[in-house]
């Protein structure tokens, strides 16, 4: 199962490992990642699932819908290059090793 | 008096998001969940969307694993079942014969799903939707179904509606009222939506009157498996399987045995205080005062309502006031293709102003010139400018948004 490294506001890290085809949001609540709440259940419709993703992986995540991107500008405190939302990202096994930081 | 024994009646989304609110506002006393269904507490939403239309297992729809239960103290009594409040002795009496004392006794204990008392109503492959197990006989009957009924054009119905579409069944919706959604949004809306089903396959029957259910040969034997709806102008439609989702009611009477207020659910203040000021009510069981939508007073089913209404209780346990106003209602639906946005609460003679196509839409709704709803279809960036509009009146007024001052977007980065 591809390893997956959270990282809470604080800087702590969480390594977990993840079964393919679950989503970044769902691995973060289920391994109780401090900032990751998925108040929706996935629906995209809350943004309390807000990850940064360095942006030099950004090739190997699939592409930003139009919801997400809305999501993205008007549903978050602030967007930062590599803003995503956890529940629109799969975890696939070229994703081993991906750090996923928790915006404070 | 000091609170150091918290209970909750109730594990669903109001109950659980108290005890994590409590502990994350640093409260250090004793939190005791109770829910009646068996298992960890989970998201229900999931349950009439993508879980029902796909493969997850039901740990995917849990809140939190059991571990945050233990780190955070949590104590989840489940399934277990309170049978009496004992209000003078500040106790609960438990199903399983227990008791549990309280300092502070919070009931969120939901609604249950309406059900249809007409003949038939006990044939096999009649549904309902509200738990994890519901969904999970829903999925399973699914699979093998050619043809579907969906009673009552709401939330959930539409919802199942496109999955069941989206699987090949022939679908028939069918409601009492005249359009889709008559008690939440707009006819303007309503229409869209509607369109939006109808370009599935999906048929729609208003002013549907149902005078019951039958089996293959007619008759209607308890255990035997439907095959029609009946209508009252003796035309019948043909069903493998049905979803009744005509609504909910709320589960107020643990508060009503005890003597507390009860009028469309357990009538609380502005700070979810019953008359008891050890009792407080919050979620889809509770009605309390507002300043949003045509009422005074409302209780809302939603998860924003539940989640909203859970952490400004938190907030006004453990620091005795609240700083949040009053939370602006919104609510979603995903039916297919189409996301179901609302932001806000419309009335029944609300002025109305509609852009977009049908896959596109939006409709604004004002009272005395002023937005206070927006109804969207795909519009997320709109859908979340809205709630902050009308949160702070800050939206186009009438006049505006006649003129072609539609842009929420817009107006919300001017501001």
């Amino acid at each position: 199962m591809p390893r997956i490294i959270f990282v809470e506001a604080d800087g702590s890290e969480h390594s977990v490992e993840v079964e393919a085809g679950t989503s970044l949001m769902q691995a973060g609540v289920a391994n109780d990642v401090k900032g990751i709440v998925g108040e929706c259940g996935g629906s995209c419709m809350c943004a309390t699932c807000h990850v940064v993703i360095d942006s030099a992986l950004a090739a190997d995540l699939p592409p930003i819908s139009d919801d997400e991107e809305e999501m993205l500008e008007f549903g978050t405190a602030e967007r930062f290059e590599g803003s995503r939302l956890g529940c629109q990202i799969l975890v696939t096994e070229a994703l081993e090793g991906l750090k996923v930081k928790v915006p404070g | 008096m000091t609170l150091n024994r918290l209970v909750i009646l109730g594990a669903g989304h109001a109950g659980f998001a108290l005890a994590a609110a409590m502990r994350q506002a640093g409260y250090g006393g004793s939190v005791t969940l109770v829910g009646d269904e068996p298992g960890l507490p989970y998201n229900r939403p999931p349950l009439s969307k993508a879980y029902l239309g796909g493969t997850d297992h039901e740990e995917t729809l849990h809140f939190r694993p059991a571990r945050f239960f233990e780190e955070n103290r949590i104590t989840l009594l489940a399934p277990e079942r309170a049978l009496r409040i004992d209000r003078e002795a500040f106790k609960v009496e438990l199903a399983s014969g227990r008791s549990l004392p309280y300092d502070n006794l919070v009931l969120a204990l939901g609604a249950r799903n309406r059900s249809l008392a007409i003949p038939g109503s006990e044939l096999t492959g009649i549904f309902s939707l509200r738990s994890a197990p519901d969904a999970a006989g829903l999925r399973a009957a699914l699979a093998g179904a050619r043809s579907a009924a969906v009673i009552g054009a709401g939330f959930v119905g539409l919802e199942f509606a496109a999955t069941a579409a989206a699987r090949g069944l022939a679908v028939t919706v069918l409601d009492a009222a005249p359009r889709a959604m008559s008690r939440v949004v707009s006819p303007e809306t309503a229409a869209a939506i509607q369109r939006c089903h109808e370009s599935l396959g999906t048929r729609f029957v208003f002013n549907a009157q149902i005078t019951g259910f039958k089996a293959r040969d007619g008759t209607a034997s308890p255990g035997d498996r439907v095959n029609a709806v009946r209508l009252a102008d003796d035309t019948a439609v043909q069903a493998d399987l049905v979803l009744v989702g005509i609504g909910a009611a709320p589960n107020g009477e643990l508060a009503e045995a005890c003597g507390l207020e009860v009028s469309n659910g357990i009538v609380v203040d502005n700070g979810y205080r019953t008359r008891d000021p050890a009792i407080s009510a919050i979620g889809d069981c509770a009605h309390g005062p507002t300043t949003h939508g045509h009422a005074r007073s409302h209780r809302l089913e939603s998860v924003q309502n539940a989640n909203d209404s859970a952490r400004r209780l938190a907030q006004i346990l453990t620091t005795g006031a609240c700083d949040a106003g009053d939370p602006i209602p919104w609510f979603w639906s995903d039916q297919g293709k189409m996301k179901l946005q609302i932001a806000g609460l419309g009335g029944p003679n609300d002025a109305t102003v509609t852009t977009g196509s049908n896959a596109d839409h939006m409709t604004m709704r004002f009272r005395g010139g002023r937005l206070i709803c927006v109804e969207t279809i795909n519009r997320a960036g709109d859908h979340m400018a809205a709630r902050r509009l009308i949160a702070s009146g800050i939206g186009p007024s009438l006049a505006e948004a006649q003129a072609g001052a539609c842009d929420l977007k817009a107006a919300l980065k001017a501001a």
